[in-house]
């Protein structure tokens, strides 16, 4: 009976319990599981990336022209250079019907607004680049044109289907975005305000 | 760059001018002017021909007939952006069509199935591939579930660890081996009125 009654003791339990450890290992596991959490953050606000709108400054890039297109005599141009002049980025595909509606339209404008501080520049978004010469032969498309290699720019731009059309002002700040295609006398009418205001909408 | 895109926009349209075209209707013509000019054609073939040949030999790409299958070969680990989740061989959209046809293209013109991811991979970025590059962030990605399932393990050894040290129950015996006692050890208290119990 005495043996059972004897409390159980465990004098090494109670010395460790008393003192933090604070071992390298510990640290190290935390850092880890931060990390890790960090990283699925990171992922989880890129997969919530919203579109640009208008008032934002529109996200930068570089455009590789198609052959037989240029812009200020240069086969490639980013966003940077264009600022001061007003830019109608236009994303179509050659695949895409929507966008046949607008292509001449486009081209119309383009042409209307040669001598002045627009510039009209079309991306051609995840298509095949014999099939974008072939449409931009067929439309007679003169201003400049080039594909979305690595699908970037469509990606920085969040766009979600072809056509897409980014009224970019003077300031390099988006003043308007046209899902689906473009109306004649609106975009004209954004065009002209953008050109007298300088600046965004 | 500008050079591969030449290449492949050559290789392309002579795919396209092998297909058939309308022929002149020749019923519009006398059969004597007909036999007439089929007599100077194949005169003037013999002149021609050879220099002709070796012309076109040198121009054109070497091309052969590539079948769906080998196409589908390809394109089963592609992914176009327009169709998310959906394998580039089953897609139905006129993209995905476009897209099968320049893999048929590139194919003829004797590139290998690398060369092909190389050449979406620059026109479309890394997500055209149904297994991106294990490099940069993708490698992060790769390894972060291995990562989590071993600091999972790590975190229980350690939680079970604890759990032993802290149960009173566990005896290590002399031999190594962890005994438990069938009993479940009485408190302080019981025992102190066991103690008076028995003084008395």
């Amino acid at each position: 009976m005495t043996d059972t009654i004897q409390p159980t003791e465990n004098p090494t339990v109670g010395t460790e319990k008393s003192k933090p450890k604070f071992r390298v290992t510990t640290i190290l596991l935390w850092v880890a599981v931060i990390g890790i959490l960090a990283l699925v953050g990171w992922g989880l606000i890129n997969a919530n990336k919203t579109r640009p709108e208008a008032g934002q400054t529109a996200p930068g890039f570089t455009v590789h022209y198609f052959d037989g297109y240029e812009w200020e005599n240069a086969s490639a141009s980013t966003l940077e250079e264009m600022k001061g002049k007003v830019v109608v980025l236009n994303f179509w595909a050659s695949w895409c019907v929507e966008c046949r509606v607008e292509a001449d339209l486009l081209e119309q404008a383009s042409r209307q607004y040669a001598n002045e501080d627009v510039v009209f520049l079309g991306v051609a978004y995840a298509d095949v680049e014999p099939n974008s010469i072939e449409y931009l032969k067929e439309f007679g498309i003169t201003y400049p044109n080039a594909p979305d290699l690595g699908t970037s720019i469509s990606s920085d731009y969040e766009i979600t289907g072809v056509p897409e059309t980014f009224f970019i002002g003077k300031d390099g700040v988006i003043a308007n975005v046209v899902i689906g295609p473009v109306n004649g006398p609106a975009m004209m009418n954004t065009i002209n305000t953008l050109l007298a205001e300088g600046g965004s909408q | 760059m500008k050079e591969e895109r030449n290449l492949i926009l050559e290789a392309y349209f002579v795919v396209r001018k092998r297909q058939p075209t309308t022929h002149y209707p020749l019923r519009t013509m006398s059969s004597r002017f007909i036999v007439l000019s089929l007599f100077l054609t194949m005169f003037a073939s013999l002149l021609v021909l050879p220099a002709a040949a070796q012309d076109v030999e040198t121009e054109e790409p070497v091309l052969r007939e590539v079948s769906d299958d080998e196409v589908n070969e390809v394109a089963k680990d592609l992914y176009c952006p327009v169709c998310e989740n959906t394998p580039l061989d089953v897609c139905p959209t006129k993209a995905c069509a476009d897209w099968r046809e320049l893999i048929r293209t590139k194919l003829a013109a004797g590139e290998t199935k690398q060369d092909v991811f190389d050449y979406f991979v620059l026109q479309y970025g890394d997500s055209a591939l149904a297994r991106p590059p294990k490099t940069g962030i993708n490698f992060v990605l790769w390894l972060l579930p291995f990562i989590a399932v071993a600091l999972g393990l790590v975190f229980f050894a350690r939680y079970m660890k604890g759990l032993r040290q802290d149960d009173p129950e566990t005896v290590t015996s002399a031999s190594g081996v962890q005994d438990v006692s069938p009993e479940p050890a009485p408190d302080d208290y019981s025992a102190r009125v066991e103690q008076e119990l028995k003084g008395k």
